[in-house]
């Protein structure tokens, strides 16, 4: 083999780095678009009135195929009412409340928020996480998953939940009763069932603009932002409230999707795989130089041995 | 009962409520009660009705004449042709029999059969007799001919109190029986007479039966809990319960569920339409619900035994909202910082195994040598 000179590593290094370049500037035409074509709820915390009616139909609808059960709480020795304190691996949706005082409280329901870029989708080693384009719908496929539970670590709302009770478990989180309901119906349970029209399924584009519309409409009586309007890079569910946000447990978050982020430094390092071929390249240079002391005395018992044979 | 004429001492006002009362329960439109007004009201249109007893306690008649609507009553008798009916009938023995085997014949295919009373099927049904005919082969032939059969009550349903074991006389329900004619069950003890009158009135109108459910149950009657209606549900949800007859809870009209009420498990309406036209039912004057209508609840479990709600609903508080502050995360500079340290740990490793005596060999040797 040639020896390496300096000048060959200099323009291996060289072209890593317009590959890189290169790699930057392609990576940047496929920027992040929202669809609003794309099917999601508007929660209106405003409107909602408590009842839970979308937790019960959401885990009657859901319970077989979602594996979901009910969530017994300490004192109930009779087993009559289903508690769960939070989002878990037996619940989708969930109703809370956010009390500040006696005047001044909120409703609040938690559940997928369905993002345009969603995180577990980016981050899932086994593509078990998926985002249909078309309806928008983030979906899990328990065959595929490997409990990794990556999601779970990745979703900025902490939405994905592992099923830790369970011999056989699963990500538990909504998906628009994608299975269930939708297919049926044409809508989700929760939607379906909501008395006080706090829930509103539909386009996204519908969603945002009745949103719009009930902001302009009520000056004051909402916080003057749709949460998931633009949030992590648009979110299929979104929220309008009375009060902060953040005090409903809904997070700030900048515009940005941070899966977008973070694949655009992991698609460009391995952009036609140059990045691993040039890592590999730089060490098996380093290898070589190192070799050149020891090769003569490998090469010395190579022929020792032979001459013993 | 009914020698006054058509519909005696009826006003045209009092007449339509009533037919307004059935079209709401029937979950019709509005514009129905006039539909169902002209079928009750077109005399030849009146279907012949056979009520047959059995092994019962006329509770089932005497609930449907207890309504208080006085009116009602007298509509019933002439909105249906009532050919044969033991308790109400004016005739005795063979005269009414005769009518009953007239009948039977003149209304083949089209009569409907009311059953009530259990049918005794042990020792050839000997247990049970009218006319000297046992009830099976009575029930047996008037089904023949029968349009449809409506049970009446849970005795005619399920068997009721007499099917509970040891069941001496072998006591069954129609449909155990009668196999290949359509069956209503209006279960109950007693059942509710509007529930008996819009079924009637539902064949009237539509000459069909009312759809059914499971336990061939109307199910515009039948297709919900007690539970999911009832007025003490409220305490339900918030956990507050009546724990013994006469005690604190108990008065202040806590739910009935620790005191055994069936009502999570009873498909029934009398949550909404209550009885004796006075809106009071079992559980609005504080006893449990015993589920009558469900052939294995009542007398099959104590009353004082708790029921399970295999479907639970979330009960009445929140969880709170958790603002607990996540920590930080990684920041920039200590990440740089570790960065660096880690790097130079590497370099000077690194250096320090270039720098290191030429490996195993003269370890080796030096092995051999001491």
């Amino acid at each position: 083999m040639a020896k390496p000179s300096r000048r060959q590593f200099l323009k291996i290094m060289g072209a890593t780095g317009a590959a890189l370049l290169a790699g930057k500037k392609a990576s940047a035409h496929e920027e992040h678009k929202i669809n609003n074509e794309t099917i999601g709820m508007l929660y209106d915390a405003t409107k909602c009135v408590g009842c839970k009616a979308c937790m019960s139909a959401c885990k009657r609808v859901n319970g077989d195929y979602g594996s979901l059960s009910y969530e017994r709480a300490k004192f109930d020795t009779d087993g009559l009412w289903d508690a769960p304190q939070d989002l878990s691996g037996s619940t989708r949706t969930l109703i809370k409340l956010f009390k500040q005082s006696e005047q001044e409280w909120s409703y609040v329901k938690y559940s997928c928020m369905h993002c345009q870029k969603p995180s577990c989708v980016s981050v899932c080693p086994v593509a078990a996480m998926t985002r249909d384009p078309e309806t928008g719908i983030v979906d899990y496929n328990k065959n595929t998953c490997i409990g990794c539970r990556y999601c779970q670590v990745a979703c900025a709302f902490n939405i994905p939940k592992f099923q830790w009770e369970k011999a056989i478990p699963q990500i538990v989180k909504c998906d628009l009763c994608k299975n269930t309901n939708l297919p049926k119906k044409g809508i989700s349970a929760c939607a379906e069932v909501c008395p006080a029209g706090a829930i509103k399924f539909g386009k996204r584009k519908d969603l945002l603009e009745e949103a719009e519309k009930r902001l302009q409409e009520n000056p004051g009586k909402y916080i003057n932002h749709i949460y998931g309007g633009q949030e992590v890079g648009g979110t299929n569910h979104i929220y309008l409230a009375s009060m902060q946000f953040n005090k409903l447990g809904l997070p700030t978050l900048k515009e940005e999707a941070p899966a977008e982020f973070s694949e655009k430094i992991q698609h460009t390092i391995y952009k036609g795989f140059i990045a691993p071929v040039a890592l590999y390249s730089t060490l098996c240079f380093i290898a070589v130089k190192n070799m050149k002391g020891h090769g003569e005395e490998g090469h010395d018992t190579k022929n020792d041995k032979g001459g013993h044979h | 009962m009914t020698e006054k004429g058509l519909f005696p001492g009826v006003t045209r006002r009092d007449f339509m409520k009533t037919c307004m009362t059935v079209s709401a329960m029937l979950g019709l439109p509005y514009g129905m009660v006039t539909k169902v007004a002209q079928a009750a009201q077109k005399t030849d249109n009146r279907p012949t009705v056979i009520w047959l007893h059995f092994q019962e306690c006329t509770g089932c008649s005497e609930s449907l004449l207890r309504s208080t609507h006085p009116t009602v009553s007298n509509l019933i008798l002439d909105m249906i042709s009532l050919d044969y009916h033991e308790t109400l009938m004016v005739g005795s023995g063979f005269q009414a029999e005769k009518s009953l085997t007239d009948s039977l014949l003149a209304n083949k295919g089209n009569y409907i059969l009311v059953v009530e009373g259990a049918i005794p099927t042990k020792d050839n049904g000997i247990y049970c007799k009218v006319h000297g005919k046992t009830a099976m082969d009575s029930l047996k032939h008037a089904a023949e001919g029968a349009a449809a059969i409506i049970s009446m009550g849970t005795c005619a349903s399920y068997g009721g109190i007499q099917s509970v074991g040891p069941n001496p006389t072998g006591a069954v329900g129609v449909r155990d029986i009668i196999k290949e004619k359509p069956i209503i069950n209006i279960p109950g003890c007693p059942p509710n007479p509007y529930n008996f009158l819009s079924t009637v009135l539902y064949y009237v109108t539509f000459k069909k039966l009312p759809e059914l459910d499971q336990m061939g149950r109307p199910k515009f009657a039948f297709g919900r809990r007690i539970h999911e209606h009832c007025e003490r549900r409220p305490h339900f949800d918030a956990g507050r319960f009546a724990r013994a007859f006469g005690d604190e809870g108990h008065s202040q009209g806590y739910c009935l569920y620790k005191l055994g009420c069936k009502g999570p498990a009873t498909y029934a309406n009398c949550s909404v339409l209550r009885f004796n036209d006075a809106n009071v039912w079992p559980v609005s004057v504080g006893h449990p619900c015993i589920g009558c209508t469900e052939p294995d609840l009542l007398f099959k479990t104590a009353i004082a035994d708790k029921v399970q709600i295999h479907e639970p609903t979330p009960f009445d508080s929140y969880a709170p909202i958790d603002l607990k502050d996540k920590g930080k995360g990684p920041d920039p500079l200590t990440t740089g910082v570790i960065g660096l340290a880690a790097g130079a740990a590497i370099g000077a490793g690194a250096m320090m195994a270039k720098k290191l005596p030429d490996g195993p060999e003269k370890g080796e040797d030096h092995g051999k040598t001491e």
